[in-house]
């Protein structure tokens, strides 16, 4: 696992599929404070994609980071504002 | 004609045009300033009118409502027809897929139409959604309504169906109609119909 962000809250969704993993984070996004990073661990390939699409037009949120290891991708999305 | 009095009514008419030409550009700077604001609310919209009510076909309106509404977007789902089903409280868990005149179907029509085999096509559909981890209608259901999407059921094809008020799931906008989905999708960014 990555040491560079500062996770505050990990979200696992491992295991669901599209649209799951994108729903989850932003419910999970809401409970957080300005700041905050949430690290989100997926097992969905499309999830790199659809979490950065989704945290790029969306306006509360910076993808910080993607990383795709083994069997689990680990997205970093800070929450702003 | 004389130079000197063509000079002088061209000038005049100039005064009056020129009058004319303050009054509407003023007008059409009012105008724009009500554009802009508009323009300003970044608000997205989705309207989608769900008519389907097989297992297959009610996922795509909840997949694409609940993750617009993690966008962001103001999302309505008005379900009418077979659609109502998939808000309907016990028809919603019992969605069934056919499988006749469904060309994906791994086997003839002839085949397929044989007692049995609708429900032996939905066994498999639902045993597939979950090795793969993906969604059942319920969640999605309730990750929409968590996430505010506003699913309407059609009151008109609830009589025709005869659904009440209380065969819906909890949170779903009931006594709606066309003129309610309407307004909506006259404002929505996307509007779909599936």
């Amino acid at each position: 696992m990555s040491t560079e962000h500062d996770v505050t809250t990990t979200l696992d969704v491992k295991g669901q599929s599209c649209p799951m993993p994108v729903v989850k984070t932003r419910q999970q996004v809401d409970d957080l404070a300005p700041g905050d990073v949430l690290e989100v661990l997926a097992t969905d390939s499309g999830s790199v994609s659809d979490i950065a699409g989704w945290a790029n037009s969306t306006d509360d949120v910076e993808l910080l980071g993607q990383e795709e290891g083994a069997d689990v991708y680990t997205h970093y999305v800070r929450k702003v504002e | 004609m004389s130079a000197d009095t063509s000079a002088t009514g061209e000038s005049a008419a100039e005064d009056v045009d020129l009058a004319a030409l303050r009054t509407r550009v003023d007008e059409l700077e009012d105008q724009l300033a009500e554009v802009d604001v508009d323009a300003g609310d970044d608000q997205r919209t989705m309207t989608i009118i769900a008519t389907k009510g097989s297992l297959d076909m009610a996922y795509p309106p909840l997949i694409l409502a609940s993750t617009a509404a993690a966008f962001g977007w103001d999302v309505v789902v008005f379900h009418t027809f077979w659609g109502l089903d998939v808000l309907h409280e016990e028809k919603s868990e019992n969605l069934k897929l056919s499988a006749v005149g469904n060309p994906s179907m791994p086997m003839p029509n002839a085949l397929a139409a044989l007692p049995g085999m609708d429900a032996l096509a939905t066994r498999m559909m639902r045993k597939k959604i979950d090795d793969n981890g993906t969604a059942s209608i319920q969640e999605l259901i309730d990750v929409s309504l968590e996430s505010g999407v506003d699913l309407q059921a059609c009151q008109m094809t609830m009589e025709l169906m005869d659904y009440d008020d209380d065969d819906m799931i909890d949170g779903v906008t009931t006594q709606v109609g066309a003129a309610t989905a309407l307004e909506h999708m006259a404002d929505a960014d996307v509007q779909l119909m599936i």
